[in-house]
């Protein structure tokens, strides 16, 4: 299959493009930019005229619900919900049912994502057995059956011997380890920020305290076990003052933040909307204010879309009792976007930070369309308007605070290793 | 349309109702044109027993329709109604649903041995098997118009109202 | 942000949810509305008609026989049927889920719910979604939801404020004890500083109280006697039991020493300075019997209003607001 991308306007940010440019692809890889190579016969050309071609959307966190918890998700409808938001390659955390801790469990998960090809699917593997931060995993085991690093997902550890230890293991072998942080203790019961809108409606707070004492724990960890780390969903801006000053002392560290954290905080619970019940929680005004300057000046390396597909069952309750998470695969490019315009930044900034970035955290050769690399390709239309609604989102989880909100930027076609796999209108058409 | 002079059907009101109040008789007006003319009728008459009020925001049938009065007030009984007769006092007997809502809170508050209604003016329009016992003028008004009364230091007067 | 459900699309009361954000003169109105009702107890028949053929259900998710006794007896003083559920022992435990509860007893002719739950905010679910399927004409009490609201508390607490001391704009109030956990307390801040109290003062040891309280309106004291300096009202709440020795406080011995209102330190406060307390009082723990039982005290007067102020507030409610 050879497809010629005609028309679009080119962004890669790993290579510093960013002008109309054709892309022309051949058995899975891009073969040529610009200039159509001699003898190129496409059996498919694809109009992006008007349009914005991209790198394919890494996301460095997107629960699949499988194995386990299909009644919210599957892989099917989860990885169906990626490429339709331009989405094709994800990391997926390992708090499934059971959880990721046993090599059998991950190959199968490869398999099927490789069955039903859609997004590549990265799984990490857990730290701890059953994510219950006592005994370690088979990590080797893990990354030979292909998980690319080692996580605890929401999930403290309790005991910081055996956190200690973890950190030392896998730093035998080089692994990564992705950790999001939180005292438990301090967290513990709490369900908002600690602030005024916690205490005005009687939520339980947990303060920022829970995340900067964590924070500083793990970078001493970190610095003491030579692990590689990877803090997960920063919220507050305290927690950014750590990992700046950590940086600063010389220590290589990277952190992600959630793409709802750039646009909510605590203010947006109003009367106890559920639907912005997310971990770590919602922060104040200003502490998002800081994610949004640090997430354009790098400080912060990547963005996610920290999908997470709830049933409404879970979700229609009281604040305190719903379930946690926000489906987010579908509004991770809208959102960037809306961040970006916003901040009156490039769009191929904005674009680094979903996919040059992303692939860079995860040590994956993705996130660009250099000749010779996977042809995994976003095409969209920035200023195209996207309805966010139950009917709309492919996803299987409908919650998300954007329920009923328009927000801009439409993916009309996504490629993951060379295949046309979404087409939002009919822009593709085959040539005899 | 003239309306009759208050103080005079007043006057009248009270000489019809005079050989019927006996030393234990009560007289309990209807917030608020009737609780002004009981006043004035409790010095005229010169009766012994408290005045008593009734507001009957909480008793009319329209409560569901209209809902509640801004201006409600607590009723005021300041004596046993058991055993007692009572003559209720309202300015203007129209549908009679005010009376009904009246004669319904009076028996919360005990059993009297007879219940009479005293008004100023009877302007018809009947909705309710109600009789004044004592009236001092019958008036003919368009469906449209009210007749209210007016206090000015206890001075009564009558204004008519279109609405 | 979302619209306050508790105000229908005319800004009328349809809900009672929280004292927050409700008007002055809604506030207002329902205190003036609350005195008539406050002598129907007096009379020989304690009945008016206003909810006749109505349907009270109290849905009691967490248990608490004085509050529901007394919603209960102001909705039967106005002469509604009521029915008491108490479902923290029935169906939740069986998987029902709380908004099925809703859906099963509205099916029922529901005209009201007066609804007490341990969490914060399951009140406004249940508004949230009796308005989103078109069952607006169902009305919602929030009869104590978590630690967030408890409107009826913090309503009756003004009445009875405003039955002593008439200006609120004069008056200087001191609320003492877990502010933290305390709904009661939330609501007494609101109204309070709604009516235009202009000094305000919440007094605990830094573990029972919350983040930020300080932007609420109110000046934070940790010293009970400097709090109590002339105050005009002092507002007790109740230390809950399960609070009373742990990581919160060391015991109640150590509380009573510090927080514990005796005579001497009423003293502090203005000489005709009137204590509340919402019950039910831990003697010895946060009150003196000396002060409990004191000539200061209004904690049975509070009872009394605090029917005729339920009373207001389902007559309010189910008449509509004309």
């Amino acid at each position: 299959m050879k497809i010629h991308i005609k028309g679009g306007h080119l962004i890669d940010p790993s290579q510093d493009i960013d002008a109309p440019t054709d892309v022309f692809i051949a058995a899975g890889h891009v073969v040529a930019l610009g200039r159509m190579p001699d003898g190129f016969h496409a059996n498919r050309v694809v109009d992006a005229s008007g349009q914005i071609v991209a790198p394919g959307l890494i996301d460095l966190c997107a629960r699949l619900r499988e194995p386990g918890l299909e009644y919210r998700a599957t892989l099917e409808s989860e990885t169906a919900a990626a490429v339709a938001g331009g989405v094709t390659s994800l990391a997926c955390p390992p708090d499934t049912d059971p959880v990721l801790d046993e090599p059998g469990l991950v190959e199968m998960l490869k398999h099927r994502a490789r069955m039903l090809n859609l997004a590549h699917v990265y799984p990490h593997g857990a730290l701890t057995m059953g994510l219950k931060g006592e005994r370690l995993t088979e990590m080797g085991e893990l990354f030979d059956a292909g998980c690319i690093a080692f996580s605890q997902a929401n999930v403290p550890v309790a005991d910081t011997q055996v956190l200690y230890r973890a950190m030392q293991y896998a730093a035998t072998f080089g692994y990564t380890v992705w950790l999001q942080p939180t005292d438990m203790h301090l967290a513990a019961g709490g369900v908002a920020h600690e602030g005024e809108v916690a205490a005005r409606l009687g939520l339980t707070g947990i303060p920022v305290l829970a995340e900067t004492l964590a924070i500083g724990l793990m970078l001493q960890l970190a610095r003491a076990t030579g692990c590689r780390l990877h803090l997960a969903r920063i919220s507050s801006r305290g927690g950014l003052m750590l990992i700046d000053q950590a940086r600063l002392d010389g220590m290589q560290v990277s952190c992600d933040v959630a793409v709802h954290a750039l646009h909510l905080c605590d203010v947006d619970i109003g009367y106890f909307d559920a639907q912005c019940r997310v971990v770590p929680p919602l922060r104040a005004q200003f502490d998002r204010e800081a994610l949004r300057a640090a997430l354009a000046d790098g400080r912060i390396d990547a963005l996610c879309s920290d999908h997470t597909p709830v049933d409404d069952d879970a979700k229609q309750v009281p604040f305190a009792e719903a379930e946690p998470g926000t489906t987010g695969l579908e509004l991770l490019l809208p959102l960037t976007l809306s961040w970006a315009r916003e901040m009156k930044l490039p769009l191929r900034l904005a674009l680094a930070r979903i996919t040059s970035d992303p692939a860079r955290v995860l040590g994956l050769d993705a996130g660009h369309l250099k000749v010779g690399g996977v042809a995994d390709v976003c095409i969209f239309d920035p200023d195209a308007p996207v309805m966010i609604s139950r009917g709309t989102l492919r996803s299987l989880g409908k919650n998300t605070p954007y329920l009923g909100r328009e927000l801009l930027g439409r993916v009309s076609a996504t490629l993951v290793s060379g295949q046309v796999v979404y087409e939002g209108a009919a822009r593709g058409r085959d040539t005899p | 349309m003239s309306l009759p002079d208050a103080e005079r059907l007043l006057a009248d009101l009270a000489a019809q109702m005079r050989p019927h109040v006996t030393p234990e008789t009560g007289l309990i007006g209807l917030h608020t044109g009737g609780a002004w003319l009981a006043e004035r009728l409790h010095a005229l008459l010169g009766v012994s027993v408290p005045l008593g009020t009734l507001d009957v925001s909480f008793h009319r049938d329209d409560y569901a329709q209209r809902g509640l009065a801004r201006d409600a007030r607590a009723s005021s009984i300041p004596f046993d109604v058991g055993g007692r007769p009572l003559i209720l006092v309202d300015d203007v007997l129209h549908t009679g649903r005010t009376v009904r809502a009246a004669l319904n809170e009076l028996f919360d508050y005990g059993r009297p041995t007879r219940v009479e209604l005293a008004v100023l003016i009877d302007r018809g329009g009947r909705q309710l098997p109600i009789a004044p016992t004592y009236c001092a003028a019958r008036l003919e008004l368009a469906d449209n118009e009210r007749v209210k009364l007016a206090t000015d230091d206890g001075v009564l007067s009558l204004r008519l109202v279109q609405e | 942000m979302a619209r306050n459900p508790q105000l229908n699309k005319h800004g009328e009361l349809q809900h009672l949810l929280t004292t927050e954000g409700l008007p002055r003169d809604v506030i207002t109105r329902i205190l003036d509305t609350a005195e008539p009702f406050t002598v129907v107890a007096e009379r020989e028949v304690k009945k008016l008609p206003l909810l006749r053929g109505k349907s009270v259900f109290n849905l009691f998710f967490e248990n608490s026989t004085r509050t529901r006794t007394t919603f209960e007896i102001a909705a039967k003083r106005l002469s509604a049927d009521v029915i008491n559920l108490n479902i923290s022992t029935s169906s939740t435990n069986k998987g029902e889920t709380l908004l099925d509860t809703v859906d099963n007893l509205a099916a029922m002719q529901a005209d009201m719910f007066v609804v007490r739950h341990a969490s914060s905010g399951a009140p406004y679910l249940i508004a949230q979604h009796l308005e989103a399927t078109g069952r607006d004409h169902i009305h919602v009490i929030n009869a104590g939801d978590g630690r967030h609201a408890h409107p009826t508390q913090g309503l009756l607490d003004v009445y009875t404020i405003r039955h002593y001391k008439r200006d609120f704009t004069q008056l200087s109030v001191a609320i003492v004890g877990d502010i933290l956990h305390s709904r009661v307390a939330r609501s007494q801040i609101h109204a309070l500083t709604t009516l235009g109290v202009p000094d305000l003062r919440v007094i605990a040891p830094k573990t029972l109280l919350p983040g930020d309280l300080d932007r609420l309106g109110c000046r934070v004291f940790h010293d009970l006697k400097e709090g109590l300096r002339g105050v005009d009202v002092v507002m007790m709440l109740r230390l809950q039991n399960e609070r009373m020795q742990g990581s919160l406080l060391p015991s109640p011995q150590e509380y009573f020493k510090f927080f514990g209102l005796t005579e001497e330190k009423l003293a502090l406060a203005k000489p005709d300075a009137i204590v509340l307390h919402p019950g039910p009082m831990n003697r010895g723990v946060e009150i003196d019997s000396a002060v409990a039982d004191g000539h200061q005290a209004v904690i049975l007067p509070q009872v009394t209003f605090g029917i005729a102020v339920r009373m207001a507030v389902m007559a309010m409610l189910a008449g509509g607001n004309a």
